[in-house]
């Protein structure tokens, strides 16, 4: 009876054992999500940092270097200490640190690594090498930081950090905890310098322990390294231009005019870029921050100054240019409305009023520019003979923003009709409310690369090159195509050798200090003097170029609160200018000069009872407090009643 | 009832091992020796196959061991089986009650023994020897399995053993013993057992998925329908009717008492993630997930021996022991799994095939005893790997790691061959 159920019995396994190969085959072929999902499980991205590119001076010096640092990690559950003590002592550690840290360490994962010390040099790393194979679960892992081997240029170089949230959102390339280039080159070749990050997949166990290559790397790519920079800067030249600008606060550019390649560029107080590298980040950030020293400043694209009489040069070339004058044209040395210095007053043509700096001549200089299509009504000449010579100005890179490899370079300020408006009210101002402006003062705002740019320029005789940094990025071995691109003044060559005459006399027999002249070199120079508030000394500005004929060297300088411009800044960009053409300084008054500016102190003095509590903390050289330079902006300027000039 | 008559289809050669049942064990550990060094396997200590410090070394040992067995069942004689049954029986339910008060706790269970390093488990043990005995009581002549009181020894022969394996929390081993009801209904068990524990089963899925107050009203509703259907409106089959439907409302009830207040949290758990196979993701819901995963990962071919990612890096809890299928599905992908799955089902329509042409109840008895508790060891075991049937930790036969589980399912299986090998000597009573 019971024959039939034998059957029964084996169809109940068949029908069982069908039921199970079709969900498996939903599973295994038809689903698709679980593959997916096994490899969330077992597979983990892990990116490849590339190599960040180097940076080298133009003599192939190396300014900007990675340097190996070793991190040691721990996983907990694989420590074996016998002696705690040793162990420390061989660390560099005390108990309670080692305590802590280890606490952590197992609150985190007892099978996954966590840093035990990090950063640590090569010669820390090599004191424990030896001995970490007797240590069981600690091991090293090695990465790169940034080393600035020269400990100069901070600010024209920048640093890297973290990248910010902000900055994270509105981009794709980054991640969480990427390092990026926050400042300067750093910062402005940012693209260039990280080179392409590659990625690796390994297998990790459940307990997210790594367990080697997935497919043997097949999936990987590799991390193409960065792109090294080789930049501008002679950093001998820098060095010993950071040794003149000692205890003072300013700015020097040089340039090489017949490209725009910055030589040299002093942001006096400075900072030791080595100090935003590595563990300290944060706590030097943050002093570098508060100190009122501002030594994150970086005055030569970021200062905002007035040029002073140095600002006559374009005057002249403009009125040339505008031909409202000669170069025979001569104005009598009236001190009216401005008052001027004890100068020869016979032949007061424009080599002379150049070579002397004559205020009188160049405020009639200025008034004829404004003036030159006179209809007779001065309301309405004026904005019309603003504007023509703005834009002449403006053809010399002053007012807009040169467009240096920097970030955040600042772009001046040439005065235009609006601000008269603004202050004034519409054709209700005429030359006699701006006539300062004839002398380099007023409203005129420029920055320290512009001026330097501006002694380029008299040096090209009419053109210029944008001052950039970096004369070959990677491979190329050029720089970025805009530095190729020569940039031509409204002001016709043939102008500029007046001028330059006359810049030739101010160094030889005019404004400029006679220890400021170099025995053997032609130098062309023109003394400004920045003026500021009351009670404050003045800002003494010098630009150059030398040599006379084919020059090599465009200069630019600042000091602050230095004074007469001829005093301080001449004789400090004499002694580059001949450094960098002749390589070194022979001459025993030379030297002594250039003893004599090292030493120079031109900080303003601060009051007594301040100046003990003083911190010194990390900034490696510089020190005192510059009073924040004077930032006027051309919103709240208003024309200036004391107005001399040199 | 003696009957030596020749039957049809009767292969009346003396002393021959069935070599098909040989070959196909032996495919089983084989495929699982290999599949249990895949789940070890660490790709970073490089240890031998043979190596004994892993569990695929161990294996190895277990194999060797298992034929020393193999060989000692074939040298005694084979009616020593028969003869001991029940003193086997009695030694068992001692061991049984024993191992309660001598065992350590493991994973919840009292159920193992520790004789050295070995830890011998008397459930494992308990399934042969239980069928040795119901194939001994069955082939008593005066025995006459209509009656009510054969039916209830029966019933107590199973249940004994299995109460007290459940005393000791091993749910698993505890559910194997109802593999005997499909023995029992080949020897002529009502087939309302089988209908109505189906029936329960699908009650059970149903009462999970859908809440009981709409199952109830559907019971109405076919019941009403049923009841318009109905060609004669007699008394007798209104009952019915109505009885049928109380019956299964019964059950539906049953069902949630059962979830509710008869089974311990996760084993509640155990069900309830095959319906959401989201919740309880620090226990059985991972490991499920995690065995879909696996075996879901592995594609129509697989990934290859050694290959497999979910398997090398310990996703899957106990994969070298219950959760084994998983490294097939894996590595192996789909035609990983036709294989297994087709060796195990060839294997149980083979045993089947061999009982059924034994001459005497006790060899068939026995027979169809060790084709269902595979069964229900295979069912169990690869489906809850694949999400069909809840988690319950019994191993694969032959194919999981652990001695006691193969020397067990090894003196099963062979002891059937021993049986069936010497069937020409015994009288046929049918």
């Amino acid at each position: 009876m019971n024959n039939g159920r034998k059957y029964v019995i084996q169809g109940v396994f068949i029908v069982i054992g069908i039921v199970y190969l079709v969900r498996l085959f939903y599973l295994q072929v038809v689903a698709d999500n679980y593959k997916a999902q096994a490899d969330d499980n077992a597979i983990r991205r892990v990116i490849v940092y590339p190599h960040r590119g180097q940076i080298l001076d133009r003599n192939g010096k190396l300014m900007v270097i990675n340097e190996s640092v070793y991190d040691i990690s721990v996983i907990p559950k694989k420590v074996q200490i016998k002696d705690t003590l040793d162990f420390c002592r061989v660390m560099g550690v005390d108990k309670p640190y080692f305590d802590s840290v280890m606490t952590v360490a197992k609150t985190y994962s007892k099978l996954k690594p966590s840093t035990f010390l990090r950063q640590l040099s090569v010669e820390e790393f090599a004191r424990i090498q030896d001995r970490l194979i007797d240590f069981p679960g600690f091991f090293y892992t090695a990465r790169t930081v940034r080393k600035y081997p020269h400990k100069t240029l901070a600010n024209a170089l920048g640093y890297i950090a973290e990248i910010s949230p902000a900055k994270l959102k509105d981009q794709n390339y980054y991640r969480q905890g990427d390092y990026v280039g926050i400042n300067g080159l750093e910062a402005f070749y940012e693209e260039q310098l990280r080179g392409q990050r590659g990625v690796r997949y390994v297998m990790v166990n459940k307990n997210g322990v790594e367990k080697g290559p997935f497919k043997g790397g097949a999936f990987d790519t590799a991390a193409v390294a960065g792109e090294n920079l080789v930049s501008t800067i002679d950093i001998d030249l820098q060095q010993y231009a950071d040794s003149l600008m000692n205890n003072k606060i300013g700015s020097v550019v040089a340039l090489e005019p017949s490209t725009g390649e910055i030589l040299t560029m002093v942001s006096a107080p400075s900072y030791d870029p080595n100090v935003l590298v590595g563990r300290l980040f944060a706590k030097n950030y943050t002093e570098l921050q508060r100190s009122k020293y501002l030594p994150m400043y970086n005055r030569p694209v970021q200062a905002v100054y007035r040029p002073g009489s140095i600002f006559k040069l374009v005057q002249s070339l403009v009125a040339l240019q505008e031909g409202v004058i000669t170069p025979e044209s001569q104005f009598g040395c009236v001190p009216y409305p401005m008052k001027c210095h004890s100068h020869p007053r016979g032949h007061n043509d424009l080599h002379n009023a150049v070579q002397w700096s004559c205020n009188p001549y160049f405020y009639n200089v200025y008034r004829r520019i404004i003036y030159a299509r006179s209809t007779g009504n001065n309301w309405r000449d004026s904005p019309k003979g603003l504007m023509a010579w703005n834009k002449h100005v403006k053809s010399f890179g002053f007012g807009t923003r040169l467009d240096v490899d920097l970030p955040s370079v600042k772009r001046g300020f040439i005065p235009d009709t609006a601000i008269y408006n603004r202050s004034y009210g519409r054709l209700r101002w005429q030359f006699s409310n701006f006539y300062s402006v004839s002398i380099g003062e007023g409203e005129l705002n420029v920055v320290p690369i512009q001026m330097a740019n501006l002694a380029a320029i008299m040096a090209n005789r009419g053109h210029y090159y944008t001052p950039h940094l970096v004369k070959a990025v990677g491979k190329s071995g050029k720089p970025l195509p805009q530095y190729l691109e020569r940039h031509q003044t409204s002001v016709d060559t043939s102008y500029f050798r007046y001028v330059v005459d006359g810049m030739e006399s101010a160094v030889a027999h005019g404004t400029v200090w006679g220890r400021a002249r170099i025995p053997d070199i032609v130098m062309c120079g023109k003394t400004g003097t920045s003026q500021n508030r009351k009670g404050e000394k003045d800002h003494s500005v010098f630009i150059c170029f030398a040599p006379k004929d084919n020059p090599k060297i465009a200069l630019a300088v600042y000091v602050e609160n230095a004074g007469f411009g001829g005093l301080a800044a001449a004789p400090i960009a004499s002694l580059l200018a001949e450094k960098y053409l002749k390589k070194t300084i022979t001459d025993k008054r030379r030297l002594l000069l250039e003893k004599d500016f090292k030493l120079r102190d031109y900080m303003p003095k601060p009051k007594v009872d301040t100046a003990k509590k003083e911190p010194r903390p990390v900034l490696a050289r510089l020190v005192v407090p510059p009073a924040k330079s004077r930032l006027l902006s051309p919103d709240t300027a208003k024309p200036t009643a004391r107005v001399t000039g040199y | 009832m003696y009957s030596s008559e020749f039957r049809p289809g009767q292969d009346l050669r003396p002393g021959k091992l069935d070599w098909v049942t040989v070959l196909l064990y032996a495919a089983c550990v084989a495929a699982g020796w290999v599949n249990i060094y895949a789940a070890v396997y660490d790709p970073e200590a490089h240890p031998s196959m043979l190596d004994l410090t892993i569990n695929s070394g161990k294996q190895l040992v277990w194999i060797g061991s298992a034929l020393v067995l193999i060989t000692l069942i074939m040298v005694v004689d084979f009616k020593f089986f028969e003869a001991f049954a029940y003193i086997f029986y009695v030694i068992i339910l001692v061991a049984l009650v024993g191992v309660m008060f001598l065992a350590r706790d493991v994973n919840g269970a009292k159920a193992w023994f520790e004789i050295g390093g070995a830890r011998i488990q008397p459930s494992e043990f308990a399934k042969f020897i239980t069928a040795l005995t119901l194939a001994k009581y069955l082939s008593d002549t005066t025995v006459r399995f209509d009656e009510l009181r054969t039916q209830l020894i029966c019933a107590a022969i199973i249940a004994v053993p299995a109460l007290i394996i459940l005393k000791q929390n091993d749910t698993g081993s505890a559910m194997v013993f109802g593999a005997f009801i499909l023995v029992l209904y080949r020897e002529g068990l009502t087939p309302w057992v089988l209908i109505l524990g189906v029936s329960a089963a699908i009650i059970l899925v149903l009462a999970l998925v859908v809440t009981p107050l709409y199952l109830y009203i559907a019971i109405a509703v076919i019941a009403l329908l049923a009841f318009l259907q109905l060609r004669r409106k007699t008394l007798r089959n209104i009952l019915w009717v109505v009885g049928l439907a109380a019956l299964v409302a019964i059950m539906v009830y049953g069902v949630g008492f059962f979830m509710n207040n008869v089974l311990q949290a996760h084993q509640r758990n155990r069900i309830l993630v095959l319906v959401d196979p989201t919740i309880d993701q620090k226990q059985v819901g991972y490991q499920v997930l995690q065995s879909k995963i696996a075996i879901g990962s592995g594609g129509f071919w697989g990934k290859g021996f050694l290959s497999g990612t979910q398997t090398r890096f310990d996703f899957v809890p106990e994969q070298e022991t219950d959760f084994i299928f998983c490294t097939i599905g894996e590595e192996h992908g789909w035609m990983g799994g036709l294989v297994v799955i087709g060796l195990l089902v060839g294997l149980l329509c083979r045993i089947v095939y061999l009982a059924e042409r034994q001459r005497d109840r006790f060899s068939r008895v026995y027979g169809y005893s060790v084709a269902c508790i595979l069964f229900v060891h295979f069912a169990i075991n690869i489906g809850m790997t694949i999400g069909l049937v809840p988690v319950i930790g019994i191993p694969l036969p032959f194919f999981s790691y652990g001695g006691s589980s193969l020397w067990s399912f090894t003196i099963l299986l062979w002891v059937f061959l021993k049986l069936d090998s010497h069937r020409v000597e015994v009288l046929s009573r049918v």
